[in-house]
């Protein structure tokens, strides 16, 4: 029986510049469905913490109910964990980032727990622009409770009970962009070379960073009828080109011939460096990123990749000026101004 | 890549690493679940099939299978194959109704085996069940040759050896025991429709020339006779200061064996570093536990005498001193060291040697004066004239015997029919999903992360104080069945179908070491280069896939796969399965089964 991943690893696997063996990012074996899409968003997590050097016990993965909720117990068992109610993965993250911003808070959540139930919450974290990496593991159904459809289900689209869906879909990405996420991407979790560099930038990204990585249910919605089968996305794809992540602008060492790419600058100085479509239109802006993703879906295909990028974007502590120490780093008597101080307030009262 | 041929039994043979290793294929990790599952007549006979002997290997194999098993790679240490083995050896019951029926109508050939250790029997083993007539010639006066002369009771039980020997001679094999062969001229006057020549590699070196070797004669003995001499009970005692040259396990026998014949200062004496001992390290390690000392980088100089008795040995002291391409000369520091002796072991090699095949018989000698024999059929230049064991190509072991043994049978099986020798019978191969439920395997898949179990020892004051009392005790139940979950069950594969994966990487995401890889094609050495983590092992095949959908294909390193059957689980498709590979290979048995 195999409810145990073997304690062996690749004896040639190295460790990273922390130090830290590819081991301390897993996290318990997955009870998801052979073959889940959210397995492969989870492995391409690990893989991206492990590469950036992150000290694990420096994250806090967050999440609310449903499948694609689940997965934060098999990735980064060593980093803090809050799986919340259904929908409320924001208001929690939230709170727990006022507390302590010096942490990375990785959200985990699902089409039905961002586009149905927690979608006011899903408006209010990006309005605020939390500093955060928010990632949905869009399957177009519940697949924790048998796959009826979601709000990001596609007209038409029928999954294995074999209906199709008669309402439009939720663009996730479309409500990002409009609500200010200074980050946008659209993923597939079948796609681990594009997934794994957006993720690294998601991470670097200051302030709000959003990706929408579809990601195949194949117990419920796998079916030749669903577009959010592995058949029907690898067939509708549009890349918005090849993507590497490079962490330092010294280490470039790929050639890119010029007009040929272009890179992205993050927060830190780390690059995304994008091949091909280098002209097909200037990623910081809201409108034309819009209007890619109209275009794009006119021709029935599915853009995916780097959408938005805002590289002057700021986090909510800016904008709310809390100071620079973290609140649960502070002592009480630095918190509360204590009784004299209200005393004098109370007088002003009188 | 080409797509890999999995129906070349080769493939995934050489993914069952010991077994491969094994110069006689023993399907290890089938016999080491039998163990587990306490099946031991079950696990007994695998290995009697194949190695003939896992009573006396379980204790004495040179276990070429250890260093190539694949838990090495991972872990510290390998399995203990060998001592698994002693573990089936030692809790079997009566097996010998499972032993082949031999026919009473004889098939009307007769063949003579020249010598009684392990490469003769195992053709007498492998012939008699045929209906052969058999002949078997040993200048001892019990079979068995170097297993029973010279590896030392303390090692290996004259009754063990004694119970695995006559399996075979109560087959109704003729014995001609203290009969030496001195012409084989005269052998093949008997009109034997074939010949077998196991004489071993029985000529110990000697230094004839170095000076006091014939004043201190009386003193100076070769090892291996020596060793025999012990065994026969011809000798008894040993000098208080003794001396044994070489490094080999030879070596480390003699040692050992003088200590307990009341040598009080035995010391080893190698003429190079001790890295470069030839000696099994498990056979030093067992002469350091029992505290003998080894002297490197003393070259033999002179023996010194004194009123024409052996009372030292005067050493060179040597060091290493490599050239630019990297070849080693031990160079001599000036240093003279003498150590006084009773008595010397000389254990610095054997040789085969022919003095009794005549020249002029048809059998062709090489100009190392050696007979020329062919390396797959053990034929020689006189169709019906076979030779195999130490006595082909010099000294090995005993397995190496055995695999001789079971090669040359058939040779002679098919000589004795008119058949072509050349046209070797393809192995037995059997491929079985291990599938069971959605979780359930019929195979123990949990990786067990136990380190290697030592095995107990006696007590040392006693074991040598008695010559003949067994040092290893060998695992018990628990033990062995601890040892026995550390295999990885590398025999149950990883068989991969193109046209059902989806291509959802599941597999490559679970696997825990990294081995599946979904990518774009390449040659082996771009592919080797490109893997999640590089395939730096050559000695270990890559399996690629047909091309896939999105017209990438699916690499697997072989090199670390722990067969945790983890892919086949998460594979929702069924695209992986585990399936056990069970090679045996041919024997003149099968072969004739399949005429
Ligand atoms: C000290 C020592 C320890 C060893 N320990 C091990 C060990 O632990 N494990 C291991 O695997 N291997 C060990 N070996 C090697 C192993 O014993 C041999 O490789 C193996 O026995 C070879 O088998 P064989 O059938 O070729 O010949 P042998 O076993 O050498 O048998 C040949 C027989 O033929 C007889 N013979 C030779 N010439 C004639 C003749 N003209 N007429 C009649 N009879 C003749 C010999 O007396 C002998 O009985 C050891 C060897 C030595 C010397
Ligand atoms: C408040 C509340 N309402 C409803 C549910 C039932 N429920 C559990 S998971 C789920 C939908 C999950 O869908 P999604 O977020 O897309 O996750 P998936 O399983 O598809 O990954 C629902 C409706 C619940 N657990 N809590
Ligand atoms: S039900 Fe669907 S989403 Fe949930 S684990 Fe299974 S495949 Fe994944
Ligand atoms: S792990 Fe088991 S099957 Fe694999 S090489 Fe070692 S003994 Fe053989
Ligand atoms: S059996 Fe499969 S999952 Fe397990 S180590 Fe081998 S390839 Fe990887
Ligand atoms: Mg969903």
């Amino acid at each position: 029986m195999t409810y145990v991943r073997p304690n062996f690893r690749h004896p040639e696997s190295h460790r990273n510049a922390a130090g830290y063996s590819i081991k301390q990012y897993e996290g318990a074996l997955s009870t998801l469905c052979a073959g889940c899409g959210h397995d492969s968003i989870s492995a391409a997590i690990i893989k991206s913490c492990f590469d950036l050097n992150l000290a694990p016990h420096k994250i806090a993965k967050i999440s609310g109910i449903g499948c694609s909720s689940k997965t934060p117990t098999y990735f980064l068992g060593k980093a803090h964990g809050f799986n919340s109610v259904h929908g409320r993965m924001p208001s929690v993250t939230t709170g727990a980032n006022m507390a302590n911003k010096d942490l990375l808070y990785l959200g985990v959540s699902g089409d039905g727990d961002s586009a149905s139930i927690g979608l006011g919450q899903f408006a209010h974290v990006i309005r605020r622009q939390l500093n955060m990496v928010y990632i949905v593991m869009n399957n177009g159904c519940y697949g924790l409770t048998k796959g009826q459809d979601s709000a990001t289900a596609d007209q038409g689209s029928a999954g294995k009970r074999g209906v199709a869906s008669v309402f439009d879909s939720i663009d996730l990405c479309q409500m990002a962009l409009q609500l200010g996420a200074g980050l946008v991407a659209r993923c597939f979790s079948g796609d681990k070379k594009q997934l794994i560099p957006i993720i690294k930038a998601a991470i670097k990204q200051r302030g709000f960073a959003f990706i929408d990585v579809i990601s195949p249910c194949v117990t419920f919605n796998n079916t030749p009828t669903s577009t959010k089968g592995y058949e029907w996305v690898r067939d509708h794809l549009e890349a918005s080109g090849t993507i590497d992540f490079i962490p330092d602008k010294t280490e470039i060492t790929v050639d890119y011939p010029p007009g040929s790419s272009r890179a992205v600058t993050l927060h830190d100085g780390s690059q995304l460096h994008l091949q091909k479509n280098a002209q097909d239109y200037d990623l910081a802006s809201r409108k034309a990123a819009m209007n890619r993703i109209e275009t794009v879906k006119e021709k029935h295909k599915i853009l995916t990749g780097l959408i938005y990028h805002n590289p002057d974007a700021t986090d909510t502590h800016e904008k709310i000026q809390t100071v620079d120490t973290a609140l649960n780093a502070l002592s009480q008597d630095q918190l509360c101004p204590g009784s004299e101080v209200l005393a004098e307030l109370n007088a002003q009262l009188r | 890549m080409k797509p890999t041929d999995i129906s070349d039994p080769d493939y995934f043979h050489k993914v069952v690493d010991c077994q491969y290793a094994c110069p006689s294929h023993t399907p290890v990790p089938e016999y080491i679940r039998l163990i587990a599952a306490g099946r031991f007549n079950d696990a007994y006979m695998i290995n009697w099939q194949s190695n003939v002997f896992p009573g006396v290997l379980g204790r004495t194999c040179d276990r070429p299978c250890e260093p190539a098993c694949r838990r090495g790679r991972v872990d510290e240490e390998p399995v203990a194959i060998c001592r698994l083995k002693r573990v089936a050896a030692d809790n079997k019951t009566d097996i010998r109704d499972r032993l082949p029926e031999i026919p009473k109508q004889k098939n009307g050939k007769k063949v003579a085996l020249i010598g009684g250790g392990p490469a003769s029997l195992t053709v007498a083993r492998d012939l008699m069940p045929l209906g052969y007539d058999i002949d078997l010639y040993d200048d001892q006066h019990k079979g068995g040759g170097f297993m029973r002369s010279q590896i030392p009771a303390f090692r290996l039980p004259e009754t063990v050896l004694d119970e695995e020997v006559n399996y075979i001679l109560d087959m109704g094999v003729v014995t001609h025991f203290n009969q030496e062969v001195t012409s084989l001229k005269s052998i093949l006057e008997k009109k034997y429709d074939a010949v077998f020549v196991g004489t071993g590699a029985p000529r110990g070196r000697d230094l004839p020339d170095l000076p006091g070797r014939k004043e201190g004669g009386a003193n100076i003995h070769i090892g291996i006779n020596w060793l025999a001499s012990v065994a026969f009970e011809h000798i008894h005692k040993i000098g208080k200061k003794v001396l044994v040259l070489g490094g080999g396990n030879t070596a480390m026998d003699c040692c050992r064996t003088a200590i307990r014949l009341g040598g009080e200062d035995v010391r080893v004496v190698v003429r190079s570093p001790k890295s470069d001992m030839k000696a099994s390290p498990w056979e030093i390690e067992d002469a350091v536990h029992e505290d003998i000392p080894i002297y490197e980088n003393h070259n033999p100089k002179a023996f010194i005498t004194e009123q024409g008795r052996l009372v030292g040995m005067l050493f060179d002291v040597v060091e290493p001193v490599f050239d630019d391409k990297g070849k080693r000369t031990l160079v001599s520091t000036g240093e003279e060291v003498m150590m006084p002796c009773d008595d010397v072991l000389m254990a610095i090699g054997q040789l085969n040697s022919f003095p009794w095949i005549e020249r002029d018989i048809g059998i062709e000698f090489n100009d190392w004066d050696m007979p020329e024999v062919d390396k797959t059929t053990f034929q020689t230049s006189l169709p019906q004239v076979f030779i195999g064991g130490d006595a082909a190509w010099g000294p090995e072991n005993v397995i190496t015997a055995v695999a001789h043994g079971h090669q040359a049978a058939i040779s002679i099986d098919k000589h004795c029919h008119s058949e072509d020798v050349l046209d070797r019978p393809a192995p037995d191969v059997n491929l079985v999903s291990q599938k069971m439920g959605f979780h359930d395997w019929l195979y123990d898949v949990h990786v067990s992360d136990d380190a290697r179990h030592i095995v107990p020892l006696q007590d040392k004051k006693a074991a040598i104080a008695d010559r003949k009392l067994e040092v290893e005790k060998g695992f018990d139940f628990s033990q062995g069945y601890e040892e026995a979950m550390r295999c990885l069950n590398c025999d149950v594969q990883t068989v991969f179908e193109t046209d059902r994966c989806i291509e959802c990487d599941a597999c490559e995401d679970i696997c825990p070491v990294d081995c599946i890889n979904f990518i774009d094609n390449n040659t082996e050495d771009n592919l080797r280069e490109q893997l999640k983590v590089k395939a730096t092992n050559l000695d270990q095949d890559l399996y690629v896939s047909d091309t896939l959908k999105t017209k990438r294909v699916m690499v697997k390193d072989e090199n670390v796969c722990l067969h945790c059957g983890l892919c086949a689980e998460r594979c929702p498709t069924g695209a992986w399965d585990m399936k056990k590979f069970l090679l045996h290979t041919a024997t003149a048995a099968s072969n004739r089964r399949k005429k």
